[in-house]
């Protein structure tokens, strides 16, 4: 009897293929997003973040959600692959969070004169973001494999509940002090462009997903690969 | 609860700690009523294979019955009779010996008479030490109180990590005591060790560990090179 | 195992846990001490001017809460990690959630036992007005204490195992707190300043769905935390 019974995963045929035609999404909705769209009355070319900055947004609660059911289908069944799963989802989020803070900065500034504004949405995807990195950093502490997976799926679960608590609280926060909200309105013209990036983004996500769990699935492999080698075959009945 | 077949059973249990697999497909029977000596070098997978058994860790596949519970399904019916002397003695340095047994019995949610605490600190030697607080305990003391703490409620199964190392020949007299007293009364004992000189007056089987597998054993007479010898595979 | 028996086991632990603490009183001491400290740090920090103090109080109150009882909850663990006495917690019969929960009261009884030395101070030393509605400001510490509690138990049950320790647990803690702080804070500024517009009640309404939702995820989670 074989210690480990794993043999190296193979990558489906579909994954590159869809890769590319992501890139290439992506290539097409940018380009249309930027040179075939009017620039905004008030913002001018800087609206056009939007296209990439709403996406993001979406994209990350997506990946986030990803996180909690992977979190919730491995305390189910036990089974690793929907740890790395949850694990490949959390780096892509936070990953993409950050980039939503970033790019909703950068849009801020001119447009309100501050870099930075309390308002629900953004103030949640910050939380979300601080979140998920101690999520990631707790796995970077635990060597464990099964700990790692089962602390991992309570820390994903817990976190996940807190979002909507949250963004309720801060809403009414606000609410409470009376505190303009800066609303942004956009005319429907825009709308097609910004429905293709979220498409784009979307393909984006499900390829990289993918691909790193993949990776996850090798690395694992590879290690249990290497400790079998190192000790062979063989069980004793006794 | 009546249930067939040998008292302890382990299937091609397999536990992998990080990139390591520390036990690597364990199959064993033992019947009721043996004490065992395992035995192994450091790192072969003694306490790694004695905590599995106690449901302290989950195997990473395989499986096994203890007295007919699953080993992970039923693993809060295996908690009931389970006893551990490990490395460590497990108690609290700011409670009394008394108080770090009464609590011991009231963690498993049993009545509790002080007259456990004499008659069990008095067979384990710390009735000197009732009300003193554990902090200053030496090692072989804490080792008593833990065996103590076992004393007070008797398992099925008992399993002992090294339990030879800081103690004295009359805790090693105990340590023996025990065992086969639980062995006796149609338990297991399962004592782990480097040491098979003080196991062998108490032991039916030795069964050796090395680098997460079994090597088969017999009585305690044959040596350990004689044991390597029935590999079976 | 019945729930009079899961009680005797939550009790048992409540037990051990304070005994463990009145004897050596050292942590008490230090974080009561901290808490205090914290509090004037906060007065440097903010200036002499009361009126900006006033403005600031519930927040300070509450963040001297939040860091003073963050040193809590690690210790609460490190008692079984030292000697091993964890393995022989997770080895008796019955629920481990009971052991969850023996924790948590007891750091709450600690937390709620230094707030009783600590708001007295923070009023002393801010001018407040703690005796405009004693009650709700008591129903306030309470409700955010549990909330609190809750989670720094729960987390620790798995920072205290792994290295970095002493930043792990806030970095995972205080994210997740941050609805409770809001309402915590809010709460107690608007009592505090006589709840002009009513917004207490509505805010004691979030700590009480914080609290229970909470408590309740980290019931059912723990089991799979607390293992080896």
């Amino acid at each position: 009897m074989q210690a480990t019974g794993d043999s190296k995963p193979q990558l489906p045929k579909w994954v590159p293929a869809f890769g590319v035609f992501a890139l290439l999404s992506l290539v097409a909705t940018q380009a249309f997003a930027l040179f075939f769209t009017p620039p905004d009355r008030d913002m001018g070319e800087l609206m056009k973040i939007m296209y990439v900055h709403v996406p993001s947004a979406w994209i990350a609660f997506l990946a986030f959600g990803a996180v909690a059911l992977g979190s919730v289908l491995y305390l189910w069944r036990r089974d690793i692959r929907f740890d790395l799963f949850a694990a490949a989802a959390a780096e892509l989020g936070t990953v993409l969070t950050a980039l939503c803070i970033v790019q909703g900065s950068i849009w801020g500034r001119p447009t309100w004169g501050v870099w930075w504004t309390w308002d629900p949405r953004l103030t949640t995807t910050a939380i979300m973001l601080i979140v998920y990195a101690g999520y990631l950093a707790l796995r970077s502490f635990t060597d464990d494999e099964e700990r790692r997976a089962r602390w991992s799926a309570a820390v994903g679960i817990i976190g996940a509940i807190n979002v909507p608590i949250v963004w309720y609280s801060v809403t009414w926060w606000r609410t409470i002090h009376q505190v303009q909200s800066n609303t942004t309105t956009m005319d429907p013209i825009y709308v097609l462009a910004l429905l293709l990036n979220l498409t784009t983004f979307l393909f984006l996500f499900i390829y990289l997903l993918r691909v790193r769990y993949h990776v996850a699935l090798l690395e694992r492999s590879a290690d249990a690969r290497l400790e079998e080698r190192a000790l062979g075959a063989g069980v004793v009945h006794v | 609860m009546a249930f067939d077949g040998p008292a302890l059973r382990l299937s091609g249990v397999t536990r992998r700690f990080g990139n390591r697999w520390v036990l690597r497909g364990i199959d064993c029977e033992i019947e009721a009523g043996q004490a065992i000596a395992l035995m192994g070098r450091n790192g072969s997978g003694k306490t790694t294979l004695l905590r599995v058994i106690s449901t302290l860790l989950r195997p990473t596949k395989g499986g096994g019955q203890i007295f007919g519970h699953d080993l992970v399904e039923g693993a809060p019916e295996i908690r009931e009779f389970i006893g551990f002397l490990g490395h460590n003695a497990g108690i609290y340095d700011d409670l009394t010996a008394e108080e770090n047994l009464r609590f011991s019995m009231q963690m498993a949610g049993l009545a509790w008479n002080p007259a456990d605490a004499q008659r069990v600190l008095t067979e384990v030697g710390l009735l000197n030490e009732r009300n003193v607080r554990s902090r200053g305990f030496s090692a072989g003391m804490r080792r008593r109180l833990a065996l103590g703490r076992l004393l007070l409620r008797p398992p099925k199964l008992l399993l002992l990590d090294e339990p030879y190392a800081a103690f004295d020949q009359p805790g090693i007299d105990l340590v023996n005591r025990f065992a086969r007293r639980i062995a006796e009364d149609g338990g297991v004992a399962i004592i782990s060790t480097h040491d098979l000189a003080r196991a062998r007056p108490v032991v039916d089987r030795v069964v050796h560990i090395d680098n997460g597998r079994l090597v088969e054993g017999t009585a305690p007479e044959l040596s350990p090179d004689e044991h390597a010898a029935r590999v079976v595979s | 195992m019945s729930w009079q028996r899961e009680w005797s086991r939550v009790r048992a632990i409540v037990w051990k846990d304070l005994t463990a603490e009145r004897r050596t009183k050292a942590n008490f001491n230090a974080v009561l001490f901290f808490a205090v400290l914290t509090l004037f740090l906060f007065g440097f920090a903010l200036g002499p001017d009361a009126d900006t103090i006033e403005a600031a109080a519930a927040g300070i109150l509450w963040l001297t809460i939040l860091f003073s009882g963050v040193l809590t909850f690690n210790r609460s663990y490190e008692q079984e990690l030292e000697g091993g006495a964890l393995d022989a917690l997770l080895l008796y019969p019955g629920e481990r959630r009971s052991i969850f929960i023996g924790k948590l009261l007891a750091n709450l009884g600690f937390v709620l036992l230094v707030q009783g030395i600590m708001v007295p101070a923070a009023g002393l030393l801010y001018d407040l007005p703690l005796g405009r509605a004693p009650l709700q400001l008591a129903l306030v510490l309470a409700l955010g204490s549990l909330g609190f509690v809750t989670l720094g138990t729960f987390y620790a049950a798995m920072a205290s195992r792994v290295r970095a320790r002493e930043v792990l647990l806030p970095l995972l803690l205080f994210p997740v707190l941050i609805p409770l702080l809001l309402g915590a804070v809010e709460s107690t500024a608007a009592i505090l300043g006589g709840d002009l517009m009513g917004n207490a009640a509505t805010w004691i309404r979030l700590l009480v769905v914080f609290d229970v939702i909470f408590l309740a995820a980290c019931l059912i989670a723990f089991d799979y935390v607390i293992e080896e």
